[in-house]
């Protein structure tokens, strides 16, 4: 087994983590990758040090992937295609006023 | 800084911080795209780094104190065998994982308490840089602790590896606590830290990190010291030949 085989052994036994970051107060915590651990305060550190290290964040947060919930491509057409010709959904057509300068 | 204190003394005293700093660093960084995983080789490689950069700033004020035109280079790559004063624990070879998470388990303990006692320290050079330290040692602490509890508490091959790195390392732990002459002088007049005074608290802590990762205290007996006097093991000629051998071979090269 080569270097690389062998590293990938270990992980197999590892849970993946999604990493979200939050860089200033006030702004959501946005996805930034993912990475193996142990236990969530493990994953909670390396993704310190995996993704933080040139002060990126303030906050961290970490869910093991396997507890996210995805929508499919076959629920495509039952979750997203109705809206497209709902086009009064959107504010597009509402004009903004001028004191209003961060929309 | 009252002129009470001695530059020769102070020199030294901080010339050694910077050699643990710059040892330990450099054991550490062997790790870089060896370690067990890609998370994991990131972490260690991070935390080899903050010794590196700790050392820098250990040496620039030594180079500062010294006043003779050495630079934290000339400090770090310039010197032979002997005139470097790290302990000799920060020197031994990586080993296995075990080993290297066993020794910072030690070091990261000893640095929390010494470095909280020396950013009380007179001398405000040294205080400040033990206060940025001490942040990045609590952090190491976190980690060195949980994978002794993980290896210790683990697999019968993970706790018998880990048990024999304790086994292995604990005559070298003494000398943490023992301070030479040049530090005792300073510590009378409130420069340096007393480092027989942090050994109970590291002793109780280390002793409930054990308890918990279910391994066993070494038994005290035989110890060995001489890294301070520059006495060193036979590991280090080879390290410092791998860490020195870029400034030997094109004296005052910069990236």
């Amino acid at each position: 087994m080569n270097k690389v085989e062998q590293s990938m052994k270990t992980v197999d036994h590892m849970p993946l983590f999604e990493v979200f970051i939050r860089s200033r107060r006030g702004l959501d915590h946005k996805h930034v990758g993912s990475l193996h651990a142990n236990s969530s305060e493990q994953a909670l550190e390396y993704a310190r040090d995996c993704y933080t290290r040139r002060s990126e964040g303030g906050s961290i947060w970490v869910v093991r992937s396997s507890d996210i919930v995805a929508s499919q491509e076959e629920d495509a057409s039952s979750f997203h295609d109705p809206m497209d010709d709902k086009p009064y959904r959107h504010a597009a057509h509402y004009v903004l006023p001028d004191a209003i300068s961060n929309m | 800084m009252t002129e009470t204190v001695n530059n020769q003394a102070l020199f030294r005293y901080v010339l050694a911080l910077g050699d643990d700093a710059l040892i330990l660093g450099q054991r550490l960084s062997e790790w870089c795209s060896a370690g067990p995983f890609l998370e994991e080789d990131l972490a260690l490689a991070n935390v080899a780094l903050d010794y590196l950069g700790r050392a820098r700033m250990f040496f620039e004020y030594a180079a500062r104190v010294e006043g003779g035109g050495r630079t934290e280079d000339d400090l770090a790559f310039g010197r032979t065998v002997r005139e470097y004063h790290n302990h000799l624990l920060y020197e031994l070879p990586r080993g296995d994982f075990a080993f290297t998470m066993a020794r910072q388990l030690v070091v990261d303990l000893y640095n929390v308490e010494y470095l909280s006692a020396l950013s009380n320290s007179r001398d405000e050079t040294l205080a400040a840089i033990a206060a940025r330290c001490l942040k990045e040692s609590q952090y190491h602490l976190r980690r060195s602790r949980e994978w002794v509890v993980r290896l210790g508490d683990g697999t019968d091959e993970s706790h018998s590896r880990v048990q024999k790195a304790f086994d292995e390392l604990w005559g070298y732990t003494h000398e943490l606590f023992k301070p030479d002459k040049n530090e005792q002088a300073l510590t009378e007049i409130g420069v340096a830290v007393d480092c027989c005074e942090i050994r109970e608290k590291w002793n109780r802590q280390f002793d409930a990190i054990l308890a918990e990762a279910t391994l066993e205290r070494p038994d005290d007996g035989w110890a060995i010291d001489g890294g301070r006097k520059g006495i060193h093991t036979e590991a280090f000629c080879s390290l410092l030949a791998e860490l020195q051998y870029m400034q030997r071979a094109y004296p005052g090269l910069e990236w």
